[in-house]
């Protein structure tokens, strides 16, 4: 188990400097996601017009690997399409659960590819992408790792 | 810094950590130091091979079968009850219930003391730093009988407000339910004024002494509760088994709160009589083996000497406030003047799962999350803590580990 693998430069930049974080009035759509275990909670706010995401916040409080995941991925989704976003998620998840075959593909999200090391994080690390479906989704209940 | 390993009088730590087999153990490279104790102990070889033992060569259900093995077993069981009785002074073993754990035992009480006595409108009041296993049994309670539950303040230093619970003792309070020492901030309740204050209303008195159990001397006759409710395997035994104390006179006139074999005498279609306390609440097969090694880690912790302990915990706790104290931006949550051997603390701009990464990769075992007591986060205003907890078998050493663990998480991710 190598430390430096889970918390790579990018996750503790993007954990002490998280990018898109705050409110967005604009929003269309939003959700509030926690882990319960954790006590994290996190609200995504989604700006949709078309099909395409135009912009997201995130606020609440995390770990590190929870907050630098929303980061990326605040930055990783605008301007994608909703089946973009779908299928970038399903490549984060494989990454993320132990087939890192194709995290070269994922730019910048691929820092965390070192979670699937240390599986009682991995959910910090979905928490935001489980949310950010709900928002999409319309979903009106609260969103839950556990 | 170079530290002084010195050692309460009397306790041979070296010795004692040679009866913990896990404690060889090497974790991710780095000597384990376990400081998790208040979510569960580890086992010495005596209860290891208590339980062993039982399983190899004597089991057999108790209770019920004339054979050999049957007798062992039932003499092991209930030998091990009467250790319990020892180990608590309760007047009878009548009065002690094999149960799964604390969470059991209070259920129990809710639903077999509670549930038949309650009425709509009548209070159970327990304090703001409950772990969850003494608030939910009692909220279920509630639902099902329309009572009420009234939590006690607790100050910043997590002392519960004495002044505030006697205000809140009313003509309809019926049960005060209180942990005897607090599992997230450690505090200890001067919990015989507390239990003198309901006693002279008249109100029935639960304890919750998972904690409490493993770090001073009980004497449930002393503390004149009702009911007192602890785990073994925060006591240096097994998972799964735990114990109820109730007083006889009350246990006597309390239902069955579980159906089934060993808690009846005769069963026919015309109806069932009970068998006698304090079977009657100990329905289906037991954990027999679980409770063989409750009664070896009573006697382990008997041999050690229960003051010897306390007095060693004690230093450990003074050790690890102050280096604790000294980093920088560390908070201790929870500083009561009488505390069991724990400290929990947030470390500004480090969540506590990174912290509690950071630390196990140096081999330091810490619990991190809300500790099954959401209601004192919320009033700290934090999410969660870390948690350091000490045994009888922790070493300065350890505490030193732990604070070298921070330093460098610190480092790495502020």
């Amino acid at each position: 188990m190598d430390l430096a693998d889970l918390y790579r430069d990018v996750i503790v930049d993007h954990n002490r400097r998280p990018r898109n974080r705050g409110r967005l009035p604009g929003a269309t759509h939003s959700a509030v996601g926690n882990n319960p275990l954790c006590g994290d909670e996190l609200r995504i706010e989604v700006e949709v017009a078309g099909n395409v995401i135009q912009d997201l916040r995130f606020e609440g409080s995390g770990c590190a690997i929870s907050t630098a995941s929303a980061s990326l991925m605040s930055e990783a989704v605008k301007g994608r399409t909703r089946e973009e976003v779908a299928e970038l998620f399903g490549d984060v998840h494989r990454m993320l659960t132990g087939d890192a075959s194709g995290a070269s593909q994922l730019g910048k999200l691929a820092a965390l590819a070192g979670v699937r090391e240390f599986p009682a994080r991995v959910k910090c690390a979905s928490l935001c992408w489980h949310t950010l479906n709900a928002a999409l989704a319309g979903s009106a209940l609260p969103v839950t790792t556990e | 810094m170079a530290a002084i390993h010195k050692m309460a009088p009397g306790l041979d730590v070296t010795r004692i950590r040679g009866d913990f087999p896990v404690l060889a153990r090497t974790i991710n490279g780095h000597p384990l130091a376990y400081l998790d104790n208040a979510a569960s102990s580890q086992q010495p070889t005596p209860v290891i091979d208590a339980v062993a033992n039982y399983a190899r060569s004597h089991h057999a259900n108790v209770h019920r079968g004339v054979h050999t093995l049957s007798q062992e077993a039932t003499a092991l069981y209930e030998g091990a009850r009467e250790r319990v009785r020892r180990f608590i002074n309760a007047a009878s073993i009548a009065e002690i219930v094999f149960v799964r754990g604390t969470t059991e035992a209070i259920n129990l009480v809710a639903q077999s003391h509670g549930r038949p006595r309650l009425a709509a409108g009548d209070e159970i009041v327990v304090s703001r730093l409950e772990h969850h296993s003494n608030i939910v049994p009692w909220q279920l309670l509630c639902s099902q009988t329309g009572a009420l539950l009234r939590p006690v303040p607790i100050d910043r230093r997590g002392v519960v407000d004495f002044d505030a619970y006697l205000a809140m003792l009313g003509p309809r309070t019926r049960i005060v339910a209180l942990a005897h020492v607090s599992n997230a901030l450690g505090t200890v309740l001067p919990i015989a004024d507390f239990l003198a204050a309901a006693r002279e209303r008249g109100i029935t008195t639960v304890v919750d002494g998972a904690q409490a159990v493993p770090h001073l001397p009980v004497d449930v006759q002393a503390l004149g509760s009702d009911f007192y409710a602890f785990s073994a395997h925060k006591m240096y035994g097994p998972t799964g088994v735990g114990v109820l104390h109730a007083r006889e006179s009350l246990l006597a006139t309390m239902p069955p709160w579980q159906g089934g074999g060993d808690m009846i005498l005769t069963v026919s279609f015309d109806g069932s009589t009970w068998n006698h306390l304090p079977h009657r609440f100990e329905a289906g097969t037991p954990n027999i083996g679980g409770a063989i090694g409750l009664g070896a880690a009573i006697d382990y912790l008997g041999a050690v000497g229960q003051e010897r302990i306390a007095a060693h915990e004690g230093d450990l706790l003074e050790y690890a406030t102050s280096r604790l104290q000294a980093i920088d931006g560390l908070t201790l949550i929870g500083t009561a003047p009488q505390k069991s051997s724990l400290v929990s603390f947030t470390v500004e701009g480090i969540h506590p799962h990174d912290l509690g990464t950071v630390l196990d990769s140096r081999g330091v075992a810490v619990r991190t999350g809300h500790h099954c007591a959401m209601p004192v986060m919320e009033y700290f205003g934090v999410p969660a803590t870390a948690r350091a907890s000490f045994a009888l078998y922790n070493t300065r050493a350890e505490i030193d580990a732990l604070h070298d663990a921070l330093l460098h998480a610190i480092r790495m991710l502020r």
